[in-house]
């Protein structure tokens, strides 16, 4: 009865939402422009071997005006009968608010979707990987908090043994283990010896930190040749890279971010579909009766905080050998702490996970297109909008997020 | 009467005992410093060819050579400072003695806003709240220190400078009453509330100081204005601008002070301590949990805030652009050190402080990268939170400890 209540209640919020939505799109957008303003969203990239589609114009106010009659009408909609699933149409106003945004900001000019979606996801690769790290480990109840300092192992050895070796292979796989004895480090610390989890995260933070500049300003800045490691060079997949839009940015990338797309595939079906995802799903949620049913409690969580350092050792190199080619002392600027907050607002679940990762990179990617539109709004306001969104989220004020209900709790066999 | 002595000795015993695992602690991490340091030095390698005596001789004039330019760096060079202090007792010169102590002033320099950073985590742990964002903390209080200093003027030092303090801890106690708030109503963990809100910090000061943001010194440099004459803390040798030390150091005495009366001699202090051991016992003692967490909070997050109030006044006289000042996570290791007591918390500062201050030194000297002092505080956490490490290498037995601290529950727990 109560809970009836209150979904009633949270049914009209989201109504009237929309309609505040589709107001905001009125009175923001519309006032600056005129009748004869005209929008063009480009599909196409130079060099792409994608088959072309061409461009869309259409005028500026006809655009938005549209968009804002579709978000009443949803509205509407959701106020007089409601929709069944009401998140997925939030979401829908949501994109289209940032649609009327963009037609807005390109009025008069181009603005490339394509390429604004490819580097959408190219920023989405780390902050996808961290936050996948902390799936791993969260789903069997330890607490990552060391993403930062075991990306940042792997991003510094990935430049250092890329460099000595020429290879970007063995650079990759000495920054998976480097990260995998990060969250070795990690899992001894959480399990063997019971220490608090967010203590052992920060430790982890600071000795990363401090070694891979320790290490950087002895051997990558004394000897220059240290620092200059191959990199991943694009591969086009047969076929796939022909689709329009979704080739260049899914289908003509570097194996990094292909690793990237499969792992969330693979950590959602193994975590869903497979008995080790059931253990370890068990283990977090309540480990004294995966106990008691046979389960290894502390294996299980070795094994799972192990990989995802290794995972987040991945996102490390992503960074070296797919992006810049060298390492700089503190290079992954926070993206592990994204990467968390992304893997609540994913609801600790990996697919969700991505979709989080998408939504940041995306904030990310529009604040340099923005620079480049010349859109007077600054760019802090929109990295913030990460941070704000996953304290929202946190709050309980759209959905609620649960963690495993073991989360961050030492086992003690009895 | 004899066996009221024993049990005081026993009593006087297990505090030593208390005090050696942090001690040994302290000790293993410098002596793994020191290995880091010989690994990494070739002129060690080079002796080693000459033979196992050469290269061992060599490798102990290796850390002879940093540790003491880190001693040095710390606490002065011996030598000196009885040469100044023979020249100013007998000839009444005392410039010699002040540059003998200029490593020292350094030390107490860095160690000043430690202890403010340090004491607002370890009030946090005492409430069983993990505030991880002193860092967001300082920057807030940072803009706001800086504003009233900067734009207030013409008030009388006496009346400016507590006003400018003052300012520091509203905008820290704010920004860390805002978690603490989200916390007590809607379960929202703490870190990772003060983590997000560390990065909203980050962004929304680097809009403030940004080139033409609202708080830009207006030259073309990313840093605000410099603060009025009366907003500054009175150094103790104005006669020689070089010393830094300042009157913020016994600012954060007093602070110690102040928390050690609150935690252990008010009410509130009594209502912190328990809503940290157990709040639901609190509840059933009829304390109000809410109001306990989200003061805890606030004077938490004010703390923080004196840290950049004392940097600001006392040190930079304005506040620069991307002022990541690491103090976020050197404060928790200060406030597990020091065992969350305000006593320990300076204790640890003082470390801390002479640790960044010599390693200064060390860098200029001995050529040995200031991020040791990092690989040595990571480790340092690490063996004060898992005391078995230390217990079993030096083959310690275990202490029963009275109060047993709650650091902080996993994420789903309150």
């Amino acid at each position: 009865m109560n809970d009836n209540l209150k979904n009633t209640h949270q049914a009209r919020t989201l109504g009237i939402a929309f309609l505040v939505f589709a107001t905001l799109m009125l009175i923001l957008f519309l006032p600056g422009t005129t009748g004869n303003q005209r929008t063009t969203f480009a599909f196409d990239l130079d060099l792409s071997p994608a088959l072309p589609i061409g461009s869309l114009t259409f005028s500026t106010q006809g655009g938005i005006f549209l968009l804002a009659v579709v978000a009443v009408f949803l509205g509407a909609w959701q106020l007089a009968k409601g929709f069944k699933r009401v998140y997925p149409i939030l979401g829908l106003v949501v994109a289209m608010f940032v649609v009327a945004f963009l037609t807005w900001a390109a009025r008069d000019r181009s603005m490339n979707m394509t390429g604004m979606l490819q580097s959408t996801l190219l920023r989405a690769v780390p902050i996808t990987l961290a936050a996948l790290c902390g799936v791993m480990c969260e789903r069997c109840a330890v607490i990552n908090i060391g993403i930062e300092g075991m990306m940042l192992s792997g991003a510094f050895v990935s430049a250092l043994v890329g460099s000595l070796s020429r290879s970007v292979w063995i650079g990759l796989i000495a920054a998976l283990l480097a990260g995998g004895v990060m969250g070795a480090l990690l899992a001894v610390l959480a399990i063997r010896y019971k220490v608090n989890q967010i203590v052992a995260g920060t430790a982890i933070n600071i000795l990363a930190t401090g070694l891979t500049s320790y290490f950087s300003s002895r051997y990558l800045q004394a000897i220059p040749d240290l620092n200059k490691p191959p990199t991943f060079r694009a591969i086009a997949l047969p076929g796939l890279s022909r689709l329009p839009i979704l080739g260049p940015v899914l289908f003509t990338t570097t194996v990094p971010v292909y690793l990237m797309l499969l792992l969330v595939i693979v950590i959602y079906v193994m975590l869903f579909y497979t008995r080790w995802g059931l253990r370890t799903r068990a283990v977090g949620e309540h480990p004294k009766a995966a106990d008691t049913l046979g389960v290894n409690v502390f294996m299980t969580r070795y094994v799972n905080v192990i990989l995802g350092g290794m995972v987040a050792g991945l996102g490390g190199a992503y960074l070296v050998l797919s992006s810049v080619a060298r390492f700089d002392e503190l290079m992954t600027a926070g993206r592990g702490f994204i990467g968390l907050a992304a893997m609540i607002f994913g609801k600790w679940n990996p697919i969700g996970a991505f979709g989080a990762s998408l939504i940041f990179g995306f904030a990310d990617s529009l604040q340099t297109n923005l620079a480049i539109l010349r859109v007077p709004i600054p760019s802090q306001f929109l990295l913030m909008t990460p941070y704000l969104v996953t304290m929202i989220v946190l709050a309980g004020v759209v959905g609620r997020a649960n963690p495993p209900a073991a989360d961050g709790l030492p086992y003690e066999k009895q | 009467m004899s066996k009221n002595n024993t049990t005081q000795k026993r009593r006087a015993g297990s505090r030593w005992r208390t005090l050696l695992t942090p001690v040994m602690a302290i000790v293993t991490a410098l002596i793994l410093g020191a290995v880091v340091i010989v690994v990494t030095d070739t002129s060690v390698y080079d002796a080693f060819q000459r033979g196992f005596g050469a290269g061992l001789g060599r490798a102990v004039q290796v850390i002879a050579t940093a540790y003491s330019a880190l001693f040095v760096g710390a606490f002065g060079d011996p030598v000196r400072l009885a040469q100044g202090l023979s020249l100013w007792i007998t000839t009444g010169d005392g410039r010699a003695w002040a540059q003998a102590l200029y490593p020292l002033s350094e030390t107490l320099r860095y160690t000043t806003p430690l202890i403010f950073a340090g004491l607002a985590v370890a009030l946090g742990f005492r409430g069983g709240l993990f505030n991880i964002g002193a860092e967001g903390q300082y920057f807030i209080a940072g803009l706001t220190t800086v504003y009233v200093g900067y734009s207030l003027t013409g008030l009388p030092w006496i009346i400016h400078v507590p006003l400018a303090l003052l300012a520091g801890i509203l905008g820290g106690a704010v920004w860390g009453l805002i978690p603490g708030y989200l916390k007590a109503k809607t379960g929202a963990h703490e870190v990772i509330n003060t983590i997000m809100m560390n990065y909203i910090a980050f962004r929304f000061a680097e809009f403030m100081l940004d080139v033409g943001g609202p708080m830009a010194r207006g030259d073309g440099r990313p840093v605000s204005p410099v603060i009025q004459e009366s907003a500054r803390l009175q150094q103790f040798l104005p006669s020689n601008p070089n010393i830094r030390f300042n009157v913020g150091f016994i600012l954060a005495l007093l602070a110690a002070a102040f928390v050690y009366w609150l935690l252990f001699k008010t009410t509130i202090g009594y209502e912190i301590r328990t809503v940290g051991q157990n709040p639901r016992a609190a509840k059933y003692a009829g304390m109000s949990v809410t109001r306990t967490i989200v003061l805890t909070m606030a004077i938490s997050g004010g703390l923080a805030g004196l840290a950049a109030s004392t940097d600001i006044l006392g040190v930079l006289r304005f506040m620069p652009n991307a002022f990541a000042s690491g103090y976020g996570f050197d404060a928790i290791a200060l406030a597990l050190l020091g065992n969350s007591h305000p006593f320990g918390v300076i204790l640890a500062s003082l470390l801390f402080g002479a640790l960044q201050a010599g390693a200064r030194n060390m860098q200029a000297m001995a050529r040995v990268p200031l991020d040791l002092t990092e690989i040595v505080q990571g480790l340092i956490i690490i063996f004060i939170a898992a005391p078995a490490i230390i217990r079993s290498l030096y083959r310690l037995r275990a202490i029963k400890e009275g109060e047993e601290l709650v650091v902080t529950s996993g994420w789903g727990q309150l």
